[in-house]
């Protein structure tokens, strides 16, 4: 029941896009097409769903202080987390490089719907963002797969809400100044709007 | 010595001045035509969330100015050595180690910002500014050129940040810097809680952009 309601915590309340504004470059860039955006964002859920895990694994056998005893007693006064930055932002870009070598190998035309967006995707600030968030509240490994999965639902809900958006959007009449990137600021801001009402809630 | 640094700058100068036409334009051209955050549409995040006050945000643009600036300069010197299949990795790696330069820093002397910001420091290793500009400019341009145009960018992006910050503040709680104006000239005054919200900057935004480009006279073809 906890992890359930975690998992909607961190779909709807938590939403990366409307409540943190995280991962907005390539929300705004990839968002023209309902069919791309879906598949940029399960490429998100992949991602979070994959390394918050790893990183939690990392963090806590790794890098937190005292975190190494397992290995030798004599590590056990070593504090590496001045670190977590760059081990986080080395194993997203390590991973989704693999990821996308090995999906270009076994899967081709999962490649061509999915795998263009992987190299994007190192550079999204929510990958990163759900990591940094990981190490601030106090999860446990379950808790955090579930947080990143959820999140990447989240993310996928929010981006292919907009580009269903914008595909209507080509049909309406905009002044030509806001034609294109100001009308979309807007309505993300009202969708942010829409999905404050979730925030009565509490889980 | 002295002497025989002077020259050599002299004669530096004269090849390119430091501060020719050309790299006068890098540092001006991104404060309007090529704005990092209305035109370009890189860095969104961070200028959403750390907008609600001037003071975080204003130390937000120097940690970005700085890093930018800086990982510009090195990857700029290192550009002809990095294999273009790892380059991303090559490129995170000399901008994380900027930004825990800049987390570190903050956290020993602006501890109470540094509480603030929170992620957002760290973030600034995905801030699309950063990237882009490693990949669009300092890639292909000599280090002094990159350097500039990495202060250049970073200008633009803290003028979009403290105007949005600017209003943010004065209208959603009545202050700058912290400081109560109305309260103190004696003004009731009641803030409005939209602009305190994420959602609020991102209708700013969408104005700020509308403005530019009425301005301008620029129009997308969509």
């Amino acid at each position: 029941m906890e992890l359930a309601n975690l998992f909607i915590k961190s779909v709807f309340i938590d939403n990366m896009i409307f409540a943190y504004f995280l991962g907005m470059c390539s929300y705004l860039a990839v968002s023209k097409k309902v069919t791309t955006a879906f598949g940029l964002g399960m490429a998100v859920i992949f991602v979070l769903g994959f390394t918050i895990p790893i990183n939690w694994l990392v963090q806590n056998y790794f890098l937190n202080e005292g975190a190494m005893a397992w290995i030798s007693p004599k590590f056990a006064t070593v504090d590496l987390s001045f670190l977590s930055f760059i081990v986080f932002i080395s194993v997203i870009a390590a991973f989704t490089q693999l990821t996308e070598m090995a999906v270009e190998k076994l899967s081709p035309s999962l490649y061509n719907s999915l795998g263009i967006f992987l190299p994007l995707i190192a550079v999204n600030c929510s990958i990163l963002g759900g990591a940094l968030f990981m190490l601030q509240r106090p999860y446990n490994f379950v808790e955090a797969t579930t947080f990143g999965f959820g999140s990447g639902l989240g993310w996928l809900l929010a981006i292919v809400a907009l580009a269903a958006v914008r595909e209507k959007l080509k049909y309406s009449n905009v002044p030509a100044p806001l034609k294109g990137l100001g009308i979309t600021f807007i309505i993300v801001g009202l969708m942010s709007f829409g999905f404050l009402s979730f925030m009565g809630f509490s889980l | 010595m002295s002497t025989e640094t002077l020259t050599v700058q002299k004669t530096a100068e004269k090849k390119e001045g430091l501060f020719s036409k050309k790299n006068r334009k890098l540092l001006t051209d991104p404060l309007d035509n090529n704005n990092p955050v209305t035109v370009q549409v890189l860095g969104i995040c961070s200028s959403l969330a750390v907008t609600v006050q001037m003071k975080p945000a204003f130390f937000m643009c120097l940690g970005l100015m700085f890093v930018t600036a800086c990982s510009n300069l090195f990857i700029s010197m290192l550009r002809n050595t990095i294999p273009s299949r790892i380059r991303i990795i090559v490129q995170l790696a000399v901008v994380s180690l900027f930004v825990i330069l800049v987390d570190e820093l903050l956290k020993a002397y602006a501890f109470e910002v540094s509480k603030r910001l929170s992620v957002f420091v760290g973030l600034i290793i995905t801030n699309c500014i950063v990237m882009g500009r490693l990949e669009a400019y300092a890639m292909a341009n000599k280090p002094w050129p990159s350097f500039l145009d990495g202060i250049g960018n970073g200008i633009g992006y803290s003028a979009i940040l403290l105007t949005l910050a600017f209003v943010r503040e004065l209208l959603g709680s009545g202050s700058l810097w912290g400081y109560k104006i109305f309260e103190s000239a004696g003004i009731p005054f009641i803030g409005n809680g939209v602009l305190m919200m994420p959602a609020g900057a991102c209708l700013l935004i969408g104005v700020l952009i509308w403005a530019q480009r009425a301005r301008n006279g620029y129009t997308e073809a969509d």
